[in-house]
């Protein structure tokens, strides 16, 4: 690691003032960053630590909503059950290490495009909630890694409907075990969407033929005639763009059948 | 009766307290006073000119004490191979230097061409992101094939590339090529044994210190065998005397082959604390793991398996390309060789095996031995190609085996492959593999498995392998360039305990357990009186180390034959002290007693008056009570097995699971069942590893694409079935006192072709003619498979 200053605020507005400073960059679990910074692949001026954040803690649900604090572990959502097809996700990152630290802000200011959280705010249709402002899932993912975060905006919290029904289904990088294919499939009230991680070139996205075919028929069936464009799916040691596309047909079909 | 001590007992194993407890002592763990650290720097391109190395920058940062580059060590030797090959035109194979320190080229991705000492870590990475080296990229050498036929030369005086072409046995090529253009059936198989990284839990590291008032060097390292160590810094690298330089291998975190050779840093630490007057030491972090350790496998394979009407084996014949990586690492030319050609005749009577394999030069890290080390890579290119011919023959797979097996009556069996194998009984063994397996259940299962969408496959392997590295005398001919013998000092203290020093190094393998229940057994005392010393070449034999599963079986041997002198030496204090002839005394449960008489003294007893010799005929014995004992072993060990495997294939996403895994072996007479099975274990998850996950990939500039975890899959607890293993079926060896063959390797022999031959068998069973899927047996190969079939 390169020498960087710490700094652990209590509040959002500390924290927000915290990352006023050139290269200062928020530290949630430190999941991924902590091993970038170990491998000297990063030097930030200032880690600005966010685990003391009192505001940023805890899940609470109001109405049909489920609301989970930037700074909440996985753990924590996976022990959670508001939102079952949410907490099963959650129990399925990485391993109990990081699920322990990983935190639901740190995955979605992240933007892995294999990341698991990312299919399911996209496909829930959740609000990414921060310091300054709150942003549509369809708006905040703008591609690999990308994100409609502005430089120093930190996410506070995120709003989840809970549909009626949902379930995510992936298919393990088996290294990483990371997605080499996720598809979270939730089924609201105004219709089904569909949320694919770990195959595109272009991070999360929908599908939204399938959504259309689903909104009508919630069933595996629905998909039949669906097929998946292998252009700009990602080729890579474990899979390649064909056989990605494959995998997102048959995985949102057992998302359909298990969220049945 | 299962025995509570002794051999035979499953003694639970004394060294986990300190492993399970975080009190075991690995090198990094050690600090010597004005330590000092080294960090390397490596060379991120495949393959380049070192036009110039500018260290100014570097040696001005703060706490930089030295920094050293390829220029620095040209004078001193390189770190040689250990064994000569001869082509099979009878030239010699080609030896290129391996330097210390890169020098005029670099040649794979993280070669080391620089090394910076400072006063921490950090400081000296920061020097070594200082270090200004001018490297002109070179077009890397890669694919073996383009490696043989292109202009790119990894060593410039080696204008092919290849190391050596090797022939085996090359009296039987025409022969053999008769019997294949000859033969009813011919059944032909393309295969790629992959490239693995061994992966150690403790990376290599290593601490260099001297002593400037007596000339003495000591080297702390991650060592599998360090006698081998000292001998090839003194005699080739540095020149250090052996007798100024100590080499303590303390405990080390897994090694499977990759800790055997002495690599360049050891001596980096070494030269560089002489320099400093300090300790220098050096800890590899995982990427240069993945990047340097030595790795293993990297076969690609044409085998063709000649067969008559009735489906007896006529001839192998196989045609292989070996990857030994940039530099030749010390046993880097045998494993394909001597540790694989000779094998290549499997547990059957065929008459005529005749292998080639060229050895090739590529832009890659150095490749060696890796658990099992040849013996895989026969296995794997024999069991599959019977599986296929079995398959084309619509012949069952296993009385295809059974039809070709040597016999109990056949021993000592002379192979095609020019092994005389001393005895076992495969037949037995696959009997009980299918009485274990289940395999009558099978259908039954597989009709379970396809009510739920899944294609279920049954393979089956049958293995032989030769352990107990090595006899001498066969080894110096087939080019060993070091005798494969081992030690064993039994000393007997005054109070009746024992410190028994031994060659063989313990990295997991259980020594300080399975070694006093040999010695308890045979003198008749509790083992927990017996400790073991090992690691440390102040303080133990000249041994050979820890590799091709022979701890036990050649320095196991060596115990024995200690521990035999001990006993005639105790025989004659005891015949002293109970005034009777030596040859009327023996030993029964630590007790020497005069044959027909109620006289006897304890084993404690005699120690003491070994040591306090009052009365004691000096002219007739030495006082003390010490030994010592070299062993040759005469011939390798034959460890066998018959293996079943059973897996589900999801046909939608390629994904295969293994449902069930059985493992029966004859390992000859067991010491300690439990560690054993630990040992089976342990091989079967790095089998099932390679043939489902593990794949080491370079891309064509040479730049390794799985150089971390993120990447490269090891295989975990949820990828592995209970395992059902069985070792009573045991044939013991002939020729060694234990009558013990060996178990370290079996388990990652056996799996791989048995592991692919379930798979194959699911895909066909689904309807899918697929013969062949490379491993490791991914998802998404056989998906692709599933595809190219329909």
């Amino acid at each position: 690691m390169y020498d960087f200053d710490v700094e652990k605020p209590g509040t959002i507005a500390e924290a927000a003032t915290a990352m006023g400073v050139e290269d200062a960059q928020a530290l949630g679990g430190g999941q991924t960053l902590i091993p970038t910074l170990k491998q000297r692949l990063a030097s930030p001026s200032k880690l600005v630590s966010l685990s003391s954040v009192a505001e940023m803690q805890g899940i609470t649900k109001e109405g049909d909503t489920l609301r989970i604090g930037g700074a909440t572990t996985h753990a924590a959502v996976a022990a959670d059950g508001s939102y079952p097809a949410l907490s099963a996700l959650a129990s399925n990152i990485g391993d109990p290490a990081v699920r322990n630290r990983g935190t639901i802000a740190g995955s979605l200011a992240n933007n892995d495009p294999a990341a698991c959280y990312p299919a399911a705010a996209l496909a829930s249709g959740a609000t990414i909630i921060t310091n300054t402002r709150e942003i549509a899932a369809d708006d905040y993912f703008q591609g690999m890694f990308d994100t409609a975060l502005d430089e120093g905006e930190i996410i506070t919290a995120v709003k989840f409907p809970i549909p009626q029904a949902a379930n995510y289904q992936k298919f393990v990088q088996p290294a990483s075990r990371f997605a080499l294919v996720g598809v979270f499939v939730a089924k609201l009230a105004d219709g089904v969407r569909v949320a694919v991680t770990g195959a595109s070139n272009e991070g999360v996205f929908r599908w939204t033929e399938a959504e259309g075919a689903l909104s009508t028929d919630f069933s595996a069936s629905a998909l039949d005639g669906l097929s998946v464009s292998p252009d700009n799916m990602i080729t890579d040691l474990h899979g390649s763009a064909t056989y990605r596309a494959h995998l997102v047909k048959v995985m949102t079909g057992r998302a359909v059948t298990a969220a049945s | 009766m299962p025995k509570d001590t002794g051999i035979g007992a499953a003694t639970v194993r004394r060294e986990d307290v300190r492993f399970l407890t975080g009190t075991g002592e690995y090198t990094d763990d050690i600090q010597l006073a004005k330590q000092t650290y080294a960090v390397f720097a490596r060379s991120t391109v495949a393959h380049g000119t070192i036009k110039s190395i500018d260290t100014s920058a570097a040696s001005a940062m703060p706490g930089v004490l030295a920094v050293f580059t390829g220029e620095d060590f040209v004078e001193v030797g390189g770190n040689p191979a250990g064994w000569l090959i001869n082509s099979r035109d009878g030239e010699p194979m080609k030896e290129p230097k391996r330097p210390v320190l890169a020098h005029g080229k670099v040649r794979h991705v993280g070669d080391a061409y620089a090394a910076v000492i400072a006063e921490t870590v950090e400081q000296a990475r920061d020097a070594v992101e200082a270090i200004e080296a001018d490297i002109d990229e070179l077009p890397a050498v890669v694919d073996m094939n383009d490696a043989l036929s292109g202009s790119n030369f990894v060593h410039n005086e080696i204008e092919t590339n290849q190391c050596f072409d090797w022939g085996w046995i090359e009296d039987n090529r025409e022969a053999t090529d008769n019997a294949i253009k000859n033969a009813h059936h011919v059944t032909t198989l393309e295969l790629v044994n992959n490239r693995l990284v061994p992966n150690a839990m403790e990376p290599r590291a290593s601490i260099g210190s001297y002593k400037a008032s007596t000339g003495e060097y000591t080297l702390h390292t991650t060592s599998q065998n360090p006698h081998l160590t000292r001998l090839l810094i003194s005699a080739f690298v540095l020149g250090i005397p052996e007798n100024m330089l100590t080499v303590i291998a303390p405990d080390v975190g897994g090694g499977f082959g990759s800790k055997i050779y002495h690599y360049g840093e050891e001596a980096l630490v070494l030269a560089a604390a002489k320099k400093l007057g300090r300790p220098v030491k050096w800890t590899a972090d995982r990427t240069e793991s993945f990047l340097t350790d030595a790795h293993g496998r990297d076969h690609v394979t044409k085998i063709e398996l000649a067969l008559d009407a009735d489906g007896k084996f006529l001839a192998f014949r196989t045609d292989t390309k070996a990857n030994v990586g940039a530099y030749l690492s010390n046993f880097s030319t045998a494993t394909p060789t001597f540790l694989h050609g000779t094998l290549m005749a499997g547990n059957y009577t065929v008459p005529l095996v005749y292998v080639n394999v060229k050895a090739v030069f590529t832009n890659t890290a150095p490749v060696d031995a890796y658990r099992g080390a040849g013996r895989p890579e026969a296995t794997y290119s024999i069991e599959r190609v019977i599986d296929k011919a079995a398959r084309e023959l619509s012949m069952d797979p296993i009385e295809l085996r059974r039809k070709n097996f040597v016999k109990p009556d056949q021993y000592p069996f002379a192979s095609a492959a020019g092994l005389e194998y001393d005895s076992g009984n495969y037949d037995a063994l696959m009997d009980k593999m299918e009485e274990v397996a289940d395999v009558a259940g099978f259908e039954t299962r597989r009709k379970a498995s396809e009510a739920k969408g899944l294609l279920r496959g049954f393979g089956v392997n049958a293995y032989i392998e030769a352990c107990g590295i090595a006899p001498s005398n066969l080894v110096g001919v087939l080019g060993s360039r070091v005798g494969l013998y081992d030690a064993a000092t039994v000393r007997v203290n005054a109070t009746g305990n024992l410190s028994v020093m031994v060659g063989a190094h313990s990295h997991g393998q259980g020594h300080e357990t399975a070694f006093p229940q040999v010695v308890a057994e045979m003198l008749g005392i509790d083992p927990g009186v017996i400790d073991i010393v090992h690691g440390d070449t102040s303080k133990i034999p000249f041994g050979m180390g820890t590799y091709g599963s022979r701890s036990l079986a050649v320095c196991g041997s060596a115990v024995v034959r200690a521990t035999e002198k001990i006993i005639n030496k105790a025989k004659k204090i005891a015949g002293h002290m109970l005034e009777a002839s030596e040859h009327d005394i023996t030993l029964s449960d630590g007790v020497f007693s005069v044959s027909g008489t109620d006289k006897s003294v304890t084993f404690g007893e005699v120690a003491l008056k070994a040591y306090i010799p009052h009365e004691y005929p000096l002219e007739d014995i030495e006082p003390g009570l010490e030994e010592t004992a070299f062993y040759d072993p005469a011939n390798f060990t034959y460890p066998s097995g018959a293996y079943a495997c059973e897996v589900e294939v999801d046909p939608e996403t390629g994904k295969v699971r293994v449902d069930r895994m059985t493992a029966v072996d004859d390992f000859g007479n067991i010491i300690n069942p439990m560690i054993v099975t630990g040992q089976v274990h342990g091989g079967l998850a790095q089998g099932i590893g390679q043939a489902l996950v593990e794949n080491t990939t370079y891309d064509e500039n040479g730049q390794l694409l799985s150089a971390s975890y993120m990447d490269y899959t090891m295989p975990r607890a949820d990828d592995m079935p209970m395992f059902a293993v069985d070792h009573n079926q045991g044939t013991p060896c002939t020729h060694n006192p234990l009558g013990v063959k060996g178990c370290g390797e079996a388990g990652a022999i056996g799996s791989p072709p048995t592991v692919v031959n379930a798979v194959i068998d699911a895909l066909q069973s689904g309807g899918k003619n697929v013969t062949h899927i490379d491993m490791p047996v991914s998802p998404a190969r056989v998906w692709d498979a599933m595809q190219n079939a329909e």
